[in-house]
């Protein structure tokens, strides 16, 4: 009997806690964020003529189909020059599917992953950037991010790309740099967290001021 | 680097200085005292009471108390495994997801309700909202609570005065308060917090490939409620969960804040704050050492990356170091002190790829496995953890002086001491169980080669440490069988994972806390001995010296031998595999 009565109550008491907790209180949350932050709470969304094209928070490509195709009928494309390059994504930037690289630390196969990722970032900035060498790469242009849509680059990255889109656009350099710092996150109270340039919003003013 | 150990400096300090507070304050909440949101949860309160219909003036033994968490904990696992495998009728699936299969689900059921989070289902294309919001984030709360309340009735245990009936307190009131004056109000807080720096709470659907949800209220419960779980599959590191430095701040301060703060509330409940701020500095130190371990490891690069000709030292405007798997506005810093917060404490939300750590700095979070959520631990359940260790200490410290051991006035006997032990080791004993299971067999033996030998063990001995533990964290590359591809889909229908890890997950929770709720009783029964001038004082730096000793002594070189195999051999050789 007495037992029956504790099976009732824990019956009751995960219901209970289920519909204050699993209901009432997502759904207010809801309602008081769209309310007090609407942008920030659906996504920190960017419009282009009207359309929503991304996320403030989200990388995205910026590259030129080729035309061509590889083995499995997928097209090959190629970094656009006009416009700075996120970090390498293994997800190829998937938003709605995240999932982690791991490589591991000695792994072989990771070893031709860094070798091709560094070669091809060279191969792209090397004409623009005369003397750049191994030595000069950031990490980050090589290495793929934890979401694989990690938003910024680091700033040296940045200062890099910058000369390729100064020349491709043919702008005067400092104006894109000028570009890169207004678009460049500091860390919160001057300490926590690492500045990062904002891949997408700066295209996006770079392709308004041009 | 000097830049990176102040953040980790002042993050520290920022624990320190919220324990006092927040520890106060939930020592007044367990003794039913009068807090400063009686007017808004006190009607909440005693509505819910009468809902369940019951009477929490009456106390429970420890035998009724653990029928309460057992019996509560059941309810919970079969609603939500009901949740998860009627998908398809539940409102707020704008994408239509399919119900879950039997073994995922089974292994994500038991994963959520025993607070672990470990994630084999991939959030933002399997599950909807409502399965994330009524299914996943209440066990993030309840789960959370029933951890707090059984550190509760441990203390109550200890401080239990000769009474004739050795009560615990009251199962359903312990529950009920630790959501509505803890959890809830810090959730709703921190939620919108976190929903100011950018992070999701919406109920519509995908828009122009974002994958959406409501993400902030379930956030900020997984990492108060040191659970773990993501909305989406690559957890905290995904910029709509984590956004910003601030957000990273906030949410690591979540996840310690509680585990640090009932170190103080033990010290206020058993009238001694020296006593709680003694347990606060061994775990404390030991979460220190990971710490810089893990930091300075990440700031080299891994073998791999100097074979492939990538140089990771510090550059103008680049941290350096390893920053494969990491994100760029968290740094090596923030990702490598968050890797010590969540390993620390049961959380195990990442903001980074562990997998992807170096051989050296993937050893932080496996030694912080090891000791079995002893430093800090997960809510509540890193303070009983580290009390049963302190049992230990006393029981090993009183041998070595030829004095019967006691603490806070409690002589320490045979009973008591048999059930700490097995307390302390059913958990190293389910990790090498199921970890020699997955390895030996032919069912789990596959993925030591589908990912590069010495990481590929790392990754099964991880995943049963992680379970066992109730962490969650992954070496994400480990499918339990082998791996379909190279950009890894999780192990979906890998049976035979689900279920030793299931199992697992549920025996290393439950057992040991009936074990701890065992000890309880037997301490509550005892009569308190006034301290003497023969007592062994534990609240002094020797004391303090002596159970970090303990812990390590049992934790770490429990798997010694099994770590050198895996991380410590990576960190010791450049070789590739």
């Amino acid at each position: 009997m007495k037992l029956s009565k504790e099976l009732t109550t824990a019956a009751l008491a995960i219901l209970v806690l289920t519909v204050v907790l699993g209901i009432a209180y997502p759904l207010a949350m809801t309602g008081i964020s769209q309310v007090l932050f609407n942008t920030k709470a659906n996504g920190s969304q960017i419009k282009q003529d009207g359309k929503v094209i991304g996320s403030q928070l989200i990388a995205k490509p910026f590259t030129i189909d080729t035309g061509k195709k590889d083995s499995d009928g997928n097209p090959i494309t190629r970094p656009d020059p006009k416009y700075f390059q996120p970090r390498p994504s293994q997800t190829d930037y998937n938003a709605a599917a995240s999932a982690f690289s791991n490589r591991g630390p000695n792994s072989e196969v990771a070893r031709f992953f860094f070798r091709d990722a560094l070669a091809s970032y060279l191969d792209l900035e090397r004409k623009y950037n005369p003397g750049l060498t191994a030595a000069k790469v950031p990490v980050d242009a090589v290495m793929t991010s934890g979401s694989g849509v990690d938003p910024d680059i680091s700033k040296a990255n940045a200062l890099i790309q910058a000369h390729r889109v100064a020349a491709v656009r043919g702008i005067p350099l400092d104006r894109v740099d000028k570009l890169v710092a207004e678009h460049t996150d500091g860390r919160f109270l001057g300490v926590f967290g690492e500045p990062g340039v904002n891949v997408l919003e700066l295209n996006m003013a770079l392709d308004k001021t041009t | 680097m000097v830049q990176g150990f102040v953040q980790i400096a002042l993050f520290f300090g920022l624990i320190v200085a919220v324990t006092p507070f927040l520890g106060g304050y939930m020592a007044r909440v367990f003794r039913d005292d009068r807090t400063f949101l009686d007017a808004v949860a006190g009607p909440m309160e005693r509505f819910t009471y009468r809902l369940l219909r019951v009477d929490v003036s009456r106390g429970q033994d420890w035998k009724a108390y653990a029928r309460g968490v057992v019996f509560f904990s059941l309810g919970g696992w079969l609603l939500l495994y009901l949740i998860l495998r009627t998908q398809t009728l539940h409102p707020f699936n704008p994408e239509g997801f399919h119900s879950g299969t039997w073994d995922l689900t089974f292994n994500t059921t038991s994963s959520f309700v025993t607070n672990t989070n470990w994630q084999y289902y991939m959030g933002e294309t399997t599950l909807s909202y409502f399965s994330q919001m009524a299914g996943l984030a209440v066990q993030n709360f309840v789960s959370a609570a029933t951890g707090i309340v059984v550190a509760i009735a441990l203390i109550r245990g200890i401080i239990a005065r000769r009474s004739h009936e050795p009560f615990l307190g009251n199962f359903w009131q312990d529950l009920v308060r630790a959501c509505f004056y803890v959890l809830l109000p810090i959730s709703i807080v921190g939620g919108l917090i976190l929903v100011s720096q950018g992070t999701l709470q919406t109920l519509g659907g995908t828009v122009a490939g974002l994958a959406r949800g409501p993400v902030a209220s379930q956030e900020v419960i997984k990492e108060l409620g040191t659970n773990g779980g993501g909305f989406f599959n690559t957890n905290s590191a995904y910029p709509f969960e984590n956004p910003s430095g601030l957000t990273n701040l906030l949410e690591m301060f979540l996840i310690l804040c509680i585990p640090a703060s009932l170190t103080y509330t033990f010290g206020r409940m058993v009238g001694s704050r020296r006593q709680g701020w003694a347990v606060f500095s061994a775990m404390a130190a030991l979460f220190i050492v990971g710490v810089v371990v893990v930091y300075l490891a990440e700031l080299h690069g891994t073998p791999a990356q100097h074979a492939a000709g990538v140089h990771t030292s510090a550059i103008s405007g680049s941290t350096g170091g390893n920053l494969e798997g990491k994100e760029q506005r968290f740094g090596i810093a923030g990702s490598t002190l968050w890797a010590a917060v969540t390993t620390v404490t049961s959380c195990g939300a990442v903001n980074a790829a562990l997998e992807s750590f170096t051989g050296i700095g993937s050893l932080v979070p496996m030694a912080n496995l090891a000791y079995s959520e002893s430093v800090f631990g997960g809510v509540g359940t890193g303070l009983y953890t580290m009390l049963l260790y302190v049992l230990l200490a006393v029981f090993i410290g009183g041998l070595m002086v030829g004095r019967t051991p006691e603490y806070l006035g409690k002589k320490i006997e045979a009973r008591e001491i048999k059930l700490v032990g097995l307390g302390v080791l059913i958990t190293p004993l389910a990790i090498l169980f199921a970890s020699a299971l997955a390895l030996g067999t032919k069912y789990g033996a596959p993925s030591i080669w589908a990912s590069a030998r010495p990481q590929g063990f790392s990754e099964t001995l991880y995943a049963y440490m992680s379970q066992a533990n109730n962490n969650g964290s992954a070496f994400a590359g480990y499918t339990g069988y082998y791996q379909p591809n190279p950009g890894n889909l999780g192990a979906h229908g890998i049976t035979f994972a689900d279920l030793v890890g299931g199992v697992t997950m549920v025996g290393a929770r439950f057992i040991p806390i009936l074990f701890v709720l065992a000890v309880a009783g037997a301490l509550a029964t005892k009569r308190a001995a006034p301290a003497g001038a023969g007592t062994m004082r534990t609240d002094t730096p020797t004391f303090v010296a002596l159970l970090i000793g303990t812990v390590v002594l049992v934790g770490a070189l429990t798997f010694f031998p099994a770590l050198m195999i895996g991380p410590i051999a990576q960190g010791m050789t450049d070789r590739l595999f």
